[in-house]
């Protein structure tokens, strides 16, 4: 993969990133704001989300029917996206085009209006968002899962924020939210795709480069202290399907000990790709499917880490058979982890690791979006320098590295349970 | 550090695929290849589809195609499960087959080094599955489970339910994966006796795209797949013409313990290859699509703040399809999003769509064209697309004067043709009041 990119910090303390790629006619633009649900604190639980979507309600310049039209017009797609720390807004569009997406990203940085009315239309929208997770039995399983293993830090709560905070948040609220963090000085600029470098930065300038810079974000500094034990959680619903979710915590992603757990990780659960956008393989060969799938305690087994800013989680998901209960999913799920923590595993399932690894980077950074994409994420949370070394890091992770972590996370003192319990409520028709 | 692109500029760019860069080559047992190469990245995606549906399914064992399609990589007479597996996943390769209605799909994706492995596992896949029993037990566990949960979707119960409503004559109304009841009854030896007879050559397409010369992906789908015969295959089954609904007809589905209601609501659509497909594509695009989702995106999530997501569906293959609107509200709005969607349908089929919006949604079609042929797997589905519909290689090449040549008056024909506001399915799933 190419190491060949422009870095550069404009005047207003946006850094901007751009990659020229001629494969295809085509460029995909990314804004990114370190701000997500990390930055909300209790009783405004959900509110960068919402930014997210008002920042889809237009300008004086753009207004919202407008600009909806005006991408799709052009054949381009566009979207954006809230997570634990940041939010990221893309455009990917025919290069001729491009001009759109860096003009209405500079404006709706500083000019979204938060007309009250549309933020009333948009709260029932957000709520409605919200009762469709709610469908969900994981979503509720990982929500209490999530706030068990946060006491005191701010990822306690989902990003989609807790309904009581979506129905009293106003709109002055939003408004001095956006005002605070989505500012040049805090926002990442990615581009990649088919454009003359010195063109493209002299457009960009041209667009950001006057944006004033705002005050440094204000940060809640509050650290989780260790877990003392295990925690529990138990979600009852009217379903008739069994749901175990193990959480342990885990370091953060620049933390040396990342590396290792992700190859801890595949060993138990299969290879995950950080990539939000997936596009990863079957996980039959992984220790856990054939203790637990192969082993009929379980009808399915995933598992990832995620690439955050502060310690997360580490998640086993199962769907537990019928005729089994969670609690003996667990118990197997404790004899794997204990075999990891009795010996090292074998050279081989490490090196098996790190080709999975590789070929899931290379499905990974197929289009203009994904390597777009890569540049602003890998900023989010750690560098695109950190992105590119991530193979070797792999590579040189030892059999008993993958043993120390496996010592040091997957204990029962540093882990939640989260069993989603059935109550057998049958169907009916009318 | 400033960026130099001289490596990556002397790439070819991709244009639209057409009739000089895609390889099209008939093998004698009927199999239809399709290649297109792209060295932009060390990958391959291979794949296509097998002439072998649910519409093969005994009623009172509905779900016996799907299961078959999810058998097939239970185990070979060459490899099996475990070597399988490890394979595949030892190189980060993937292969996965599934049935549908009519045909049955796959799809796999490897380095280009690894490709042969892919084409091996497939023509084992297909041509000499055992069916291992313990492994069809574990399989019909995941089946099962799967439909449990189908059971408690709200939006997968609208949507079954729909079918139900508006095929209630035809062998649409019946799921591709069976129900509880008829998987439970499916033995193994029904899925053998279901691939003996039904899995052939005949009709089948496989497209490779990817990091490969056309020649080379031939030669080795041709090695693994040329002599596979199968002299009982049956040609594709007759499907019944649909019957028009007498008046609008609605049904409710109670799932306990949902915070939102999915509903969905619409009646017949073009098949893929009706003249009149592209206008209804189009005017579905108006209707439900275009920007935040349409006219019905404005009016149910804009305007009245009524729902996260609202919009239409064109569901078009070789039979005859659907048109749908669909929403996920609160219990206590279900009524006002049917109103409002309703409306939207009466108007849609009353007047001409503006010249604005035929045009805004035009330049959509057009323009997003190259961006659904960047990954290899876009030009894949692209490819198979073409041949399954008989659309000619250079489709993509004419794509933007045949979109260009839609009418306003075309996309008013084909909505009141389609789309009778007395005569709509209505299906709403979750827990009601």
């Amino acid at each position: 993969m190419s190491e060949d990119i422009t870095r550069i910090t404009l005047s207003n303390g946006l850094l901007v990133l751009l990659k020229e790629i001629h494969t295809a006619p085509i460029i995909s633009h990314w804004i990114w704001y370190r701000v997500g649900s990390r930055d909300e604190p209790c009783g405004k639980t959900g509110i960068s989300h919402w930014i997210e979507h008002m920042l889809f309600k237009g300008t004086p310049r753009y207004p919202a029917a407008v600009l909806d039209k005006a991408i799709s017009r052009e054949g381009g797609v566009w979207n954006a996206m809230t997570y634990l720390d940041w939010t990221a807004c893309f455009e990917t569009l025919p290069a001729e085009k491009i001009e759109l997406a860096l003009s209405l990203e500079a404006d709706r940085m500083v000019n979204c209006v938060f007309d009250p009315q549309e933020v009333e239309a948009e709260r029932t929208v957000i709520i409605s968002e919200r009762q469709g997770n709610e469908n969900e039995p994981l979503f509720r399983l990982g929500e209490e899962v999530q706030a068990a293993a946060f006491r005191v830090h701010p990822y306690h709560h989902e990003v989609i924020g807790d309904l009581v905070d979506l129905q009293t948040l106003t709109r002055e609220d939003l408004y001095q939210h956006y005002r605070t963090y989505y500012v040049p000085n805090n926002a990442v600029l990615s581009i990649a795709g088919d454009f003359d470098t010195e063109e493209m930065l002299q457009r960009v300038r041209e667009h950001y480069e006057g944006i004033p810079r705002g005050g440094d974000p204000p940060r809640l500094n509050r650290i989780e202290p260790p877990q003392q034990g295990e925690r529990r959680v138990t979600v009852e619903g009217p379903d008739d399907t069994t749901y175990l979710l193990l959480a342990h915590h885990v370091p953060q992603c620049t933390h040396p000990d990342f590396i290792p757990l992700l190859i801890l990780d595949s060993l138990l659960t299969g290879p995950s790709n950080l990539n939000l956008f997936g596009g990863g393989i079957s996980n039959k060969t992984s220790r856990l499917y054939r203790a637990l799938v192969e082993g009929d305690l379980a009808v399915s087994v995933y598992g990832g880490v995620g690439a955050t800013v502060d310690p997360f989680l580490h998640m086993i998901t199962c769907i537990v058979r019928p005729e089994r209960s969670a609690e003996q999913v667990l118990q197997r799920i404790e004899e794997e982890i204990r075999r990891l923590q009795d010996a090292p595993p074998p050279l081989e399932e490490i090196q098996r690791a790190g080709k999975q690894a590789r070929a899931l980077f290379a499905y990974g950074s197929e289009t203009i979006s994904n390597q777009a994409f890569w540049m602003g994420f890998s900023e989010m949370f750690a560098t695109y320098e950190w992105y590119l070394g991530i193979l070797e890091k792999l590579a040189q992770v030892t059999p008993e590295d993958v043993q120390r972590v496996a010592q040091q996370y997957f204990l029962p003192r540093n882990r939640v349970v989260g069993v989603y319990l059935p109550q057998k409520v049958s169907l009916s028709q009318n | 550090m400033p960026s130099t692109s001289a490596a990556l500029s002397s790439a070819p760019r991709n244009s639209l695929p057409g009739v000089d860069d895609i390889t099209r080559v008939e093998l004698s047992n009927g199999i239809v290849v399709l290649v297109r190469p792209n060295f932009n990245s060390p990958s391959v995606v291979l794949n296509g589809y097998l002439q072998v549906g649910s519409l093969f399914d005994p009623e009172e064992k509905l779900g016996l195609a799907s299961f078959t399609a999810d058998a097939l990589l239970l185990g070979t007479r060459s490899f099996d499960f475990n070597t399988i597996y490890e394979r595949l996943e030892s190189v980060a390769a993937s292969l996965s087959f599934d049935g549908g209605t009519h045909v049955t799909g796959f799809g796999g994706r490897s380095l280009a080094e690894d490709f042969d492995l892919l084409c091996t596992l497939l023509a084992s896949a297909l041509r000499e599955p055992t069916f291992p029993a313990d492994r069809v037990e574990r399989k019909r566990a995941q089946v099962l489970t799967g439909l449990v949960l189908r059971s408690q979707d709200t939006a997968e119960m609208a949507s079954l339910t729909f079918d139900e409503i508006l095929f209630a004559h035809h062998p649409y109304r019946f799921p591709e994966e069976g129900t509880i009841e008829t998987v439970q009854r499916i033995a193994v030896e029904d899925l053998i006796e279901f691939h003996r007879r039904h899995y052939g050559p005949r009709g089948m397409v496989v497209v490779v795209v990817g990091a490969i010369e056309p020649s080379q992906a031939v030669a080795m789908i041709s090695k693994h797949l040329a002599d596979w015969q199968n002299p009982e295959q049956p040609s594709p089954p007759e499907l019944p013409p649909v019957r028009p609904l007498s008046e609008t007809t609605r049904r409710n589905v109670f799932i306990p313990g949902k915070s939102q209601v999915d509903l969905v609501i619409g009646s017949f659509g073009p098949s893929r290859t009706a003249p009149e497909y592209l206008s209804a594509a189009i005017g579905n695009n108006i209707l439900g699509q275009f920007g935040l989702m349409g006219r019905i995106g404005d009016a149910v999530r804009e305007k009245a703040g009524l729902a996260y997501y609202a919009h239409s569906n064109l569901s078009s293959g070789i039979g005859p399809g659907s048109w749908t609107a669909a929403a996920g509200v609160a219990p206590e709005n279900v009524q006002r999003a049917i109103e409002i969607i309703c409306r939207e349908i009466e108007r849609f089929v009353q007047e001409k769509v503006s010249e604005e919006e035929l045009h805004d949604s035009q330049a959509n079609f057009i323009g997003r064209l190259p961006l659904s042929l960047e990954t290899n797997m876009g030009v894949a589905q692209a490819l198979a697309n073409l041949e399954r519909y008989g659309l000619g290689l250079n489709y993509y090449r004419e794509y933007a004067e045949r979109v260009r040549a839609v009418t306003r008056e075309q996309v008013l024909e084909t909505a009141q043709k389609y789309l009778d506001p007395n005569r709509l399915a209505i299906a709403i799933a979750g827990t009601l009041e």
